[in-house]
Order: C-alpha cells, then structure tokens, then sequence
C-alpha cells in the first residue's frame, strides 16, 4: 500500500515518480508509450525466437530438430504474437507517444485507463506464453484457430488462450477509446480534422475498426469457451454446429485486423516521406479518403480468406470483386507517396531508407494480394506458401518496416538524442536484404506447390527453403543490432535539436517541443493556423 | 572507390527491371505454377501469368518513376523542393486507369471461374472423406471404398534412411479414375477441416465435416498426379498426401471389380474361425498403419494428448470396454469411431495385437477377440 500512498504524493509535481511505480502506475502518455513500445520489442524477439525453430526445422526435408506437434505451437504462437503482441501494440506505444504531441493535448484523454489498457498486456501474453510450459502444450491449431481443431480436438490449454485473447480484446477496445476521446477532443484550437497529421488519420481510422471488431473476436472466442466446457455446439457438426460459421466470424474481425495493422503505417510512412523529400505530402486529402476506404471496403472482404470452403458462384464472385476494389485506395496511396517523391530534394538518412523499402515491398505485397483476389487462381494459391509470402510481405516490410521508420525518425525526439546513422544504414541494408531472401523465395515454392503450416515437405522445394532459412537468420540476427542501436540512442549521443530533421518546424507541432519533450507534453496550448 | 560510389544509385535505376527479368525466368520453371493437365488448370494458369505480367508492367512503371526521382532528385546533388501538394487531373486520371485496369481483369477472372464452377453429377462419383490423418475415397456407383494412407517410411522422416524420390508425395493406395471422364468428387471430413489438393487438376476443396463440398475434374492425360492437404489438421498434417492414378477405363473397369470381390471377400473373413496367430498378423499391420501415428509403434502414445496402450488398464483388463471405445470413439477427443470405416475382422485384430503386444501379454488378461464379438456387439446395440 505504501506505494500508492507514494504515488499520491507526486501529483501535482513535475517529472516522474522513482522507481518501479514510476512505471506501474504511470499514467503519462510517453511513460505508457514507452512501455508499449517496450513490450512490443521483448515480443518481437519471442515471436522471433519462434521463426528461428521454424526455418531451423524447415532447413531441411524430414524431422531434425522438433515434432510436429511442437512445430505446430511454433507457428500458431508466432503468428499469434506477432500479429497481437508486436505490430499492434507498438503501433499504440506510437499513438500513445506521438498524438498527444502531433495534436497539441497535454496528455491522453483517459490517462488512468491508459495505464490499464497497458498493464492488461503483459498479463495477457504471460498468459499465452505459460501454455508452451503445460504438459500438453500450447495452442497447436495456427493462429487463425478454425473449429473444430481449435474446439473438440484441441489441447485443453486453449482456454488459457482463449481468456489471454479476452484481455487482449479489452486491452485494445480500451485504447482505441481513449485514442478516439483524446483526438475529437483535445486538438488544438485550430487543428480542424482535415489539417491533422496523417498518422493522427490512420489512428482515428483505426481506432473505429478495432472498436468494430474486437467484440466480434471476443464472440468467437467465446462460443469456442461455450462449446468446449459448456456442451453447445456452435462449431460442432455433430451436435447441428457449423464449422465454416467460425471463419465467416473470425474473418469478419480478421480482415479488418489487417487494415488495423498497416493504416497507421501509412500515417508513419507520410510523414517520412515529406520530412525527406522536404516538400509536402501529395495529395493529403485523397490520402485521408484511401485510409476511410479502404476501412469501410474491410467490412466486406471476408470471405477472400475462404474462397475454398465452397461458396455459392454468386458469393465468390461478390468477394473476388470487393477485394479487388481495395488496389484502387492502396493504388492511390502508393501513387502519392511516389509524388511526393518527385521534384522533392531527397536526403537518405536511415528512417527514409525504411521508408522507401516500406513502398517498394508493400507494394509487392499489394501485387500479391491482388492475385490473390482472384477466385480461380487463388484455388492453387490458397495455404501454399505463396499467401505466407503474400502476408509477410504486408506485414515485414509493410508495417514492420514503418515501425521501424518511425523509431529512427522520433527517436531522436524521444530521447534527445541522435541515433548513430552508420550503424542505421547497416541495419537497413542487413535487413533489406535478408528480409527478401527471406520473403521472395516463398512465392515460388507456394506456386510451385508447398502448403503452408508444414514441418516436412517434398524433396523438391529443399534448395528454396534452405535459402529462406539462411536468409531468415540473418534477418533474425540483424534485428539484434536495433536493439543495440536504440539502446545506444538512449544512453547517449550527439545532442538532437528540437527540429531534429531540416525543415521539420512546420511539418508537425511535435517537432515545436524539446527534444526530449517535457515531461508533461503541452501545458501551453499551441495555436494552429 | 568513387566510382562505385557513381555507380551505386546508377544501379538502382534498373533495379525495377529485375521484375519482369524474374517473371519470365519463373514462366517456365518448375518453380511457378503447374499449367495442369485439364482444361481448368491451363485456363487458370493464363489468367495467373496475365494478373501476374499486369502486375509487373505496373510494378515497373511505378517503381522507375521512384526509383528515377529519388536519383534525379537529391539533395546531395543540390536538388531544390518543388512545392506542389496536389494536382486534381493527375489524381482523377490515376484512379479512374486503375479502376479500368482492375475492370479488364476482372472479366477474364469471371469467365474462368464460371466455367470452374460446376457441381452437377459426374459420370464417376466419388466420395472423399478427410480422415486425422489419411483420405478415405467412396466410389459412390459401385459402393467400394478404401483408405489411402502415407506409405513414405518413418525411418526417412526420421532421417534414418535416404529419402525416396517420392518423399511425402507416395500413398499405400491411390485414388484411381478413369481418363476423359467427367469425375465429381464429394468432400467433406470426417473430424477437423482438411483440404484436398491436387494442383495440376486446379482442384482444391476443403473437406468440413458435416457439409458435403463437391468439385469436378476430367483428365485427358493418364498418368499419375500428386497433390496434398492444405488446410491445418493436426500434427501429421504434412503427412497425408494425396495421390491419383488417372487410368484408360478398362483399366478402371477391372480396378473397380477387382475392389468389389475384395469387398466380397471380406464379408465372407468375418464367419471364418481366425487363430491367434492370425489375428495377431492382421491386427500389427492395422495397427502400424492406423494407429500408430498417435499411440506411437511402441504402444507409449503421447501422453497426455494421446495415451499410451501398453500397461493401460482397459487394454489390460477391460476388453469390454476397449470394444465400445474402437466402435464408437471418444467424443471429444481425436479417438474415432473406427467401427463404423473397418470391417469387424480389422477391429477385432487390432484389440487382440494391443492386447498381446509389448509387455501386455504378460501382465494382462490375454484375452482374445475374434470378429464374432465385433458382430456380437453390433447386434447389441442395433437392439
């Protein structure tokens, strides 16, 4: 008790409390961020860890290294934190740190809840991670769980999955709240919707979507609870249940779910592409337009995950030609980024660099999903490495990238100090390259015919898949170098101006503050013009 | 040194060539999609290589004027910024090329598909059961079935061995189907969703237990065809591959009636009287095939997910017991109801093998089951 009593006392005081409770009971926004970004980074390197077992066991044909049975709680978990324990909350440890300071606000709207909407995390993944250490195991069925392998057939460790999932779906419908309340609320005056900064939009945008879908999860989550423990058989063909009712309500929230994880990398990504070209972006407003689209076009994708659960003519057609219809946004925004681009006055420090790789790849994985879109040919496509490569292509130097990006370009906002740029161009040119050895040989063993979620595999894709894996620990271990970068960053280095980047002063208000910034953001209103 | 330096972002103005360099490269190669063998496959595999050469040009008209402006326009060369942010005509016209380019690919795509998308009734009917972990195929005309099981020794998974030419790709007994024949397969599982695959037919259908999927094909090339499952089932989802045998139809004929004397012949092994010995054979064999992939060869299983046999207080002492779990399975859980897909003669070797095998001979009760019983307790519980 006695440190909370503490923590009373420092209301009121600048600069943070001491300690441990700084950090348990923080209720600032940077502090909270910190954490996020934290978390996110500790989970990358368990996720990671995961795709080393992986690729170690695929380096060859037969079984080396695990079981299948372990193989199988390898992909599931890796897919699943790296999907809710890396790319989403470090795209919240960035709302949390960079919209109060892009909006001009003093804090978030709903600090105490931010803490809480952070410490649920941990526990959360605490949660999923034990089950590797029970006797039976831990979640073996992919991280898209289909019943009934999820349900009647699972381990019985996935209810501990299913509760982690539970707080996790609470965790990020009580941060899209608050990210909602503080930015329709504590603009500057001035700040009218369309002059806020772009990553500020993704967040919005976002925010809406994972308020929409997060109960959907949590439903199917929980009809899974009911159909285990409680004798319903929602999924359960044999009791009247449906087994393809589970993909049509995990992908109803899934499909969003992608757009969750790339939107506010598209707000990152925009403002680095500006910052280093020095000329505005292009075409703001049709880039707040492609964001809203491509939100509200989410909702009615779904089924493209199931073109091959047997569909009416009708409904696969209707699907094929609403996925197609989300190029045009992604086109448009892809399209801009490039015009900015053009007669700009481009420098290459390493944040730009990411951010160029995050357009050129992304875009790969654009053209891959567009195939993808397509019904027939996704009959051979589908769960083949081709959609592995699809989605990591998105996902790596999609939104992996833009996180990346943005960590080198505010770091130096964050903390005050530079980052070393000899030691970033390494790390981008180390990950660059092996992220494709990695990801680009995937297309051709999926068209050539590996399924996906396979620990053995035909002697023919042997060649491929040991340069994926060689390519994949390189990626793995490169990313041990950005961990000492940032370390690096945070203990010390040439001093940052608050502009950081040339020209930044009137690109953002958060290049108007220190760097670091003061503990408490904005105590002054700024004044948008 | 410098020079390098010159040459660097020089090369970088290429670079968006290398996708067209690499689409062609993988056109031919083994390492692109199967053109197949029907007429559905090689229709698909044009629409694929047009999606995929659209998405080439565009990659590399895009990726040049990026690639051209970042070289043209730095700042170490003393480039000034522009400061246009928009441009109303230029934004219209790239939306509405895209749109028109998404338009021109969807109409061949619909073609293709409505012409893949076919469930009337085929000459040959087939019915396609996912099994954990193995493919059941029921001729529907002609009432034979059997299961198709990996044949791919463990000792090659394990290393052990050389691996054969046809690793994880060969089966104990392939589908067969009759060349230039309209063949409708009927798909559905039997406990979790599986999916059957053979790429040079472009046939790829899940398997969802409680709904029936159908697909069709018509092969013009006899021959054989190897595909797999694509939908995560378990642990030996990598393990059950399948394999069709695409024959001239008398070939078919005669493989049809030869399946139905063996049916025949099977019927009539229940009435006769089997010796321990006898048993003992069938049931090993069974068991190696059938149940070894969870209870494991040595009888140990996986505990806690798949229990062990040996020393096991219902093998050892309860063959009441182990009858009604081999006809009716475990509800929830992967053990299934083997009684309904074996014949009585099957399920009363394999109870009898487990319950003399490793060291349960020794310490349990030995009791021997014949077909009879499996009979015997059919009956019962038709009652």
């Amino acid at each position: 008790m006695s440190t909370v009593v503490e923590t009373h006392d420092h209301e009121g005081h600048h600069g943070p409390a001491k300690g441990l409770t700084r950090w348990l009971f923080t209720t600032n926004h940077k502090d909270i961020g910190t954490l996020y970004l934290w978390l996110s980074f500790t989970m990358l390197f368990v996720g990671g860890a995961m795709a080393m077992v992986i690729r170690a066991e695929l380096f060859q044909p037969g079984l080396q290294i695990v079981q299948p049975e372990f193989f199988n709680q390898m992909t599931t978990n890796h897919g699943l934190i790296m999907v809710f324990g890396v790319i989403m909350p470090a795209f919240v440890g960035f709302a949390n740190w960079m919209i109060p300071m892009q909006i001009g606000a003093p804090d978030m709207a709903l600090p105490r809840l931010n803490n809480l909407s952070f410490w649920l995390l941990p526990m959360a993944f605490g949660i999923l991670v034990s089950t590797l250490f029970m006797p039976e195991g831990g979640p073996n069925f992919g991280w898209t769980f289909y019943a009934p392998l999820s349900t009647t057939y699972a381990p019985s460790t996935v209810n501990f999955f299913i509760f982690s999932v539970h707080i996790m779906g609470i965790s990020s419908i009580l941060g899209s709240i608050n990210i909602i309340t503080t930015i329709f609320n504590m603009r500057a005056p001035g700040m009218t919707l369309m002059k806020m900064p772009l990553f500020v939009w993704g967040w919005l945008i976002t925010a809406y979507l994972l308020i929409a879908v997060m109960p959907v999860l949590a439903g199917v989550v929980t009809m899974m609870l009911m159909d285990i423990n409680f004798g319903t058989s929602f999924f359960n063909a044999a009791g009247g249940g449906d087994p393809v009712l589970f993909q049509h309500v995990f992908w109803f929230f899934g499909h969003p779910e992608v757009y969750i994880m790339i939107l506010p990398a598209f707000g990152i990504v925009s403002h680095i592409i500006e910052t280093f070209s020095r000329k505005p972006i292009f075409g703001y407003s049709s880039m707040v337009y492609a964001m809203a689209s491509i939100a509200i076009l989410s909702f009615v994708v779904w089924a493209h995950h199931m073109f091959t659960v047997g569909m009416p003519l009708a409904g696969e057609l209707f699907f094929m030609y609403a996925t197609m219809l989300i190029a045009i946004p992604t086109g448009v925004k892809v399209f801009n980024w490039v015009a900015t681009m053009f007669r700009g006055s481009i420098s290459f420090e390493t944040p730009m660099l990411f951010a160029i790789a995050f357009v050129a790849l992304f875009t790969i994985g654009g053209f891959s999903g567009l195939m993808l879109a397509i019904v027939p040919a996704d009959f051979q496509y589908h769960d083949t490495y081709f959609v592995v490569a699809h989605f990591h292509y998105v996902l790596v130097p999609g939104s992996l990238f833009a996180l990346i990006a943005g960590a080198y370009y505010w770091l130096p906002k964050w903390t005050g100090n530079m980052y070393d740029e000899t030691l970033g161009k390494l790390h981008f040119w180390l990950t660059f390259i092996s992220v494709n050895i990695t990801f680009f040989p995937m297309h051709f063993v999926g068209l050539a015919g590996m399924p996906r979620r396979y620990p053995d595999y035909a002697l023919q894709f042997a060649d491929f898949n040991m340069l994926i894996s060689m390519g994949a620990f390189l990626f793995g271990v490169t990313q041990l170098l950005f961990l000492f970068i940032v370390i690096k960053t945070i203990r010390g280095g040439k001093k940052a101006t608050s502009e950081v980047w040339e020209g930044t002063r009137d690109l953002g208000l958060e290049w108007t503050l220190d760097s670091p910034p003061p503990h408490h953001t904005f105590t002054v209103q700024p004044q948008v013009k | 040194m410098t020079y390098i330096k010159k040459l660097l972002p020089k090369l970088f103005l290429v670079l968006p060539l290398l996708l067209p360099v690499a689409a062609k490269s993988a056109e031919q190669s083994d390492y692109n999609m199967p053109v197949g063998v029907t007429e559905v496959s090689s229709s698909i595999f044009g629409l694929h290589m047009l999606i995929l050469w659209v998405c080439v040009v565009i990659g590399v008209i895009v990726f040049s004027i990026m690639f051209w402006s970042l070289w043209k326009y730095r700042k170490s060369k003393g480039a000034v910024a522009a400061d246009f942010d928009d441009n109303f005509w230029l934004e219209i016209g790239w939306t509405v090329a895209a749109t028109l380019v998404l338009v021109w690919m969807a109409v061949p795509s619909t073609q293709v598909m409505v012409k893949a998308y076919d469930d009337s009734e085929g000459e040959v009917n087939i019915m396609i059961t996912g099994h954990q972990w193995k493919w059941h195929y029921e001729y529907m005309e002609d009432q034979v079935s059997f299961f198709s099981n990996l044949s791919t020794s463990q000792e090659q998974i394990d290393n052990k061995i050389p691996k054969g030419e046809f690793y994880l790709q060969e089966v104990d007994e392939p589908l067969v189907i009759p060349v230039n024949t309209k063949v409708r397969f009927l798909i559905t599982a039997n406990d979790v969703i599986h999916s059957w695959w053979v790429p040079d037919f472009a046939v790829k259908q899940d398997a969802i237990p409680g709904f029936i999927n159908t697909a069709w094909t018509n092969v013009p090339e006899a021959g054989i065809y190897r595909g797999a499952c694509t939908e995560l089932c378990g642990i030996k989802h990598a393990y059950m591959p399948v394999v069709v045998r695409v024959v001239e139809q008398e070939e078919f004929d005669a493989f049809i009636a030869q399946k139905v004397s063996l049916a025949e012949e099977e019927k009539m092994l229940t009435s006769k009287v089997w010796s321990k010995e006898e048993l003992m054979e069938r049931g090993e064999s069974f068991y190696a095939t059938n149940c070894s992939a969870c209870h494991q060869a040595n009888g140990k299983g996986i505990p806690p997910v798949f229990p062990a046999l040996e020393g096991n207080q219902v093998v050892l002492s309860d063959s009441t017991k182990q009858i009604e779990i081999l006809m009716e399975g475990i509800q929830g859980s992967a053990m299934q109801a083997f009684g309904k897909s074996y014949s009585e003669v099957d399920i009363a070797a394999v109870i009898t093998y487990t319950r003399q095998a490793w060291s349960n001979g020794e310490n349990g009760d030995g009791v021997i089951i014949t077909p009879k019983d499996i009979v015997d307790y059919k009956n019962k519980i038709d009652l």
